[in-house]
């Protein structure tokens, strides 16, 4: 059986700093309000633990270490891996299917505010040889291929900016988010610029936070709640790591991940089958470039829908209606998290004032950002099949 | 097919050619600074140190009394119920004796380095520090210790405000 | 015949690169060099493989962010699915766990494990990256190195059970001597109990000769389910057992004589595999052995002996290959070398072979069925076990 649900989640909302706790803390507080969302408890009823990390992000070596504790996993089954935490959603959505793990947690966090130099610090994930030596801020990169997507796709600049005014005016409803704004296109378009084609406020800011899930396998998922959230599909891709020779339009990794979360879900026609979604807008034009890449449109088409207001959140296909990374903040490898609790949300009905009706089925959506080509799809429903 | 196998892949080249410039290479050091926040439990620690003081939290289930202190219980998996000093005085759970600086460089004067359980936290609640005025050819397991302390306008609110602890 | 989860998995395929203090090559390139040769002795190409999981310890060793993601082609990972496990020293083995539960999950059929590591480019050496390991309030301010930690569990280790230099110098002889039939090996050689005793003092209870060295290296394994292996080989080697966990980072508050998370990690592997006498079930072993004390502790964590009697086990010359319970018979890290991503999957090569009677001069007689690697990692924290079986 490949069944395996979402049974609990605990998110300590996201803020632009969170100096008042240490990431222990925030983790803490996460893991308390999914072990009680999913009334387990960690130290008996958890298989296995799934922490999502990257040493320079914290400013640790070996930063599994210091994870255990405040997940209530001292001296228990639990590992690291370094990808999105919608990666570690399908590494958790594997061990279930093995049939040797019944109950698994998924923890990604972000102390972004605490990394001071950024910039450096993505350009230190540039290859030594053929990349780095160019120097300069790595958004670069961003701008480069929004450039090629607007090329090809013909996508203008206007409709790149109208995704920064939806997400950061959803974001508003969201009690979570962090750079809820209401904004005008013309203030997107006239903000700073930084890497033309790219303007300030098409860029996520940062934001601090932590998710934890906590996944449970058919059996499990029965007796732990009334409204398991089943994971209908997963994937996760990697393009090639040269940019030299990558489609610099295409997200083709978004390509291959949907491939195959739509292969395991049995999904045919995306656009018919999904009811929303909530997908990766670290910079504006990303949320168009992965919707045509997740075939919820088509090529050239995610401009357009924009523009019409097809993707607001009264509409017929919400995209980012928790307010995305824009609104939310751009939360390091906690963002995939960030798009799926949304989903969740909603399928369990508690989106508040954001909530879409009758939604059954959502999708969320991730990229590892500058300079990967990795990204994941997970397809979430209140229905197994 | 390990004994089929005629040759393995690779091709050493020795330190002295990469030191010499022989071998093309190419330099960079990241830019990595951070700025952590201590949180709410070890920046109470930290400010005790400040004052001279231990400071360790409590878990009313287990009964534990924690040193580093922490907002929870680890083995409960609760919240901490409320702090308490313990000493500086400990004993040595385990020690070693270094001669080797952190770039793997030779030092003269040894660092006794030792794990030291603090009296009045629960049993073998440990901290890493460093001895000093002992001989330490004469270190023990289970020797008594007590902290020497950075006179108060010098303490900054760091573990080494504990300059390092001595035989007692 | 064992059956868990949905897919019984198989290891089909081994490769390996040399184990050197300095290799010319890229990381990039010994991960392709090392998953081309287990491609190749498995007799199939890339295409035939549906999922890459890859493992590698610190970046700042390679002075790559997110450096999985800078080794995705080279694992042969272009347009597949790719992870990247990270448990400090317990990687290598922990990305066959991985490998593991992505065939047996069923939702692959192949995949690569691919273990690198390029220490080197941590210039001018390698220890430096090792600062950032520990806690920046309580560890790194006296100026915390990795030897101190290893020395202070050591001492501890000694201490709790009476243990001298001369029984645990046993350890390192073995090794090195086991390496010089490896052919990768970094540090195989002829050394005597004497020679450790005199040599260097790095921080008492260690000395130099009780250390593996640092490396770069890559190592990888093919891995297939039932019944794409059986398609592929008569002689499998199934992976029965897979098991890993951590303890509190809190390693100042714990007794360090014993690894309590080595225990649980092969407990959660011997459930899976049904060993319930490790001792009369398994043929051969390869512990971590970064330093030689450690090879006596992890045997002990893996219930191959009762605590304390490891040492007696040594001078008795059961660890020997001819042993009755040998262990270490590639040389282990001592040995061979120590690249921390790629020495775990060498040890699951080891065992591979060993269990194929492929082992060469290395190979341990008396027909062995089922082997066990294991890592450690972290702060005195992690173990990863895996349990193969012909």
């Amino acid at each position: 059986m490949r069944d395996a649900a979402i049974v609990g989640v605990g998110c300590t909302g996201f803020k632009p700093i969170t100096p008042e706790v240490s990431y222990k803390e925030l983790m803490f507080e996460a893991a308390t309000r999914a072990y009680e969302d999913a009334g387990v408890n960690p130290r008996k009823d958890i298989d296995a633990f799934v922490t999502c990390a990257e040493d320079y992000w914290e400013g640790y070596s070996i930063f599994d270490e210091f994870v255990p504790d405040q997940l209530g996993a001292a001296l228990r089954h639990l590992f690291t891996v370094t990808a999105d935490g919608l990666i570690g959603l399908g590494t958790g959505y594997m061990l279930i299917c093995t049939g040797e793990f019944d109950t698994v947690v998924v923890e990604a966090h972000s102390k972004a505010s605490e990394l001071l130099t950024y910039p450096n610090i993505v350009a230190h994930a540039f290859d030594p040889v053929f990349n780095r030596p160019l120097g300069g801020h790595p958004y670069y990169f961003a701008g480069l291929e929004m450039a090629r997507f607007m090329h090809d796709t013909r996508t203008t600049r206007e409709q790149c900016a109208q995704v920064v005014v939806k997400n950061k005016k959803n974001a508003l409803l969201n009690s979570c988010a962090a750079h809820a704004a209401n904004v005008t296109v013309e203030d997107v378009i006239n903000s700073e610029p930084m890497f033309d084609p790219l303007n300030r406020l098409d860029i996520s800011p940062h934001a601090d936070g932590c998710i934890v899930m906590v996944l449970a396998s058919y059996r499990a998922a029965k007796k732990l709640t009334d409204n398991p959230i089943w994971i209908r599909g997963i994937g996760w891709n990697s393009d090639t790591s040269w940019p030299e020779t990558r489609d610099w339009g295409r997200a083709i990794y978004t390509e291959k991940a949907a491939e195959m979360a739509y292969k395991l879900a049995g999904i045919h026609s995306p656009r018919r089958e999904i009811a929303f979604a909530e997908v990766d807008d670290e910079f504006s034009y990303k949320e168009l470039q992965h919707l045509e890449a997740l075939k919820l449109c088509g090529k050239g088409e995610a401009g357009k829908l924009t523009e019409e207001g097809v993707t607001g959140r009264k509409s017929d296909l919400p995209v980012n209606v928790s307010g995305g990374l824009l609104g939310m903040g751009y939360a390091l490898e906690s963002s995939g998290l960030q798009r799926a609790l949304e989903v969740v949300r909603q399928l369990r009905g508690e989106a508040g004032k954001r909530q879409i009706p009758n939604a059954k089925t959502g999708l969320a959506q991730i990229w590892r950002g500058v300079p990967t080509a990795t990204g994941a799809v997970a397809i979430l429903s209140t229905e197994m099949k | 097919m390990s004994a089929k196998i005629k040759e393995y892949p690779g091709t050493e080249v020795k330190s002295e050619e990469i030191k010499q410039g022989k071998v093309p290479t190419i330099r960079d050091r990241p830019k990595a600074k951070y700025l952590w926040s201590a949180g709410v439990a070890m920046s109470r620690f930290l400010n005790e140190l400040k004052k001279g003081k231990i400071i360790a939290s409590t878990c009313n289930k287990c009964g534990r009394i924690m040193v580093p202190p922490r907002v929870f219980c680890e083995q409960c998996f609760k919240s901490t119920d409320g702090w308490t000093y313990v000493k500086d005085t400990g004993t040595i759970n385990t020690y070693s004796v270094s001669f080797i600086a952190g770039d793997a460089s030779r030092i003269k004067e040894p660092i006794v380095v030792a794990v030291i359980d603090i009296d009045g936290a629960s049993p073998g609640m440990g901290i890493l520090h460093t001895m000093q005025e002992v001989d330490w050819k004469k270190v023990k397991f289970g020797m008594k210790v007590k902290a020497v302390w950075k006179p108060e306008k010098e303490r900054t609110g760091a573990i080494t405000d504990i300059k390092y602890f001595k035989p007692l | 015949m064992r059956m868990f989860g949905k897919k019984r998995v198989a290891v089909v395929g081994a490769g390996l690169t040399l184990f050197r203090r300095n290799m010319k090559e890229t990381g990039r390139e010994m991960c392709y060099e090392a998953a081309k040769m287990a491609l190749d002795s498995a007799g199939l190409t890339l295409s035939d493989i549906d999922a890459v999981t890859y493992g590698s310890a610190p970046d700042a060793f390679d002075g790559i962010h997110m450096k999985g993601e800078n080794m995705t082609d080279a694992s042969g990972a272009w347009r597949k699915p790719f992870s990247r496990v990270y448990t400090g020293g317990g990687t290598g083995v922990f990305a066959m766990d991985s490998g593991w539960w992505h065939i047996a999950s069923g939702l692959f059929d192949t995949c690569l494990v691919v273990g690198e590591e390029k220490m080197s480019s941590c210039y001018p050496h390698p220890a430096y990256a090792f600062t950032t390991i520990f806690d920046p309030i309580m560890d790194r301010p006296h100026g915390t190195t990795l030897i101190w930690i290893f020395s202070l569990e050591m001492h501890r280790y000694m201490h709790r059970h009476g243990i001298k230099k001369e029984q645990i110098a046993l350890v390192s002889v073995k090794n090195k001597r086991n390496a010089l039939d490896h052919p990768c090996a970094q540090l195989g050689a002829k050394i005597t109990v004497e020679d450790v005793l005199n040599s260097e003092i790095m921080c008492w209870p260690v000395q130099r000769l009780d250390i593996s060295p640092t490396s770069d290296g890559a190592a990888a394994l093919v891995l297939a389910s039932e019944d794409v292996a059986k398609k592929l080989t008569d002689n499998p080697v199934w992976i029965d057992g897979a098991g890993w966990c951590i303890d509190s980072t809190y390693w100042t508050n714990r007794d360090l004589y014993y690894p309590d998370y080595v225990e649980y990690a092969a407990r959660m592997a011997y459930k899976m595999a049904k060993i319930k006498n490790p001792p009369k079930e398994i043929d051969v072993a390869e512990p971590y052995d970064p330093f030689d004390y450690k090879e006596l502790h992890h045997m002990e964590g893996l219930l191959l002996c009762k605590k304390g009697e490891a040492p007696k086990l040594t001078a008795e010359g059961v660890t020997q290959r001819d042993g009755d319970l040998p262990i270490n018979p590639s040389g282990g890290l001592l040995g061979v070398g120590n690249p921390i991503g790629a020495a775990g999957v060498m040890k699951c090569c080891e065992i591979f072979w060993q269990l194929r009677g492929e082992a060469g001069k290395r190979q341990v007689p008396g027909d062995p069925r089922t082997g066990v690697a294991q890592a450690w990692g972290d702060l005195m924290q992690y173990g990863s076990v895996i349990v193969m079986r012909r």
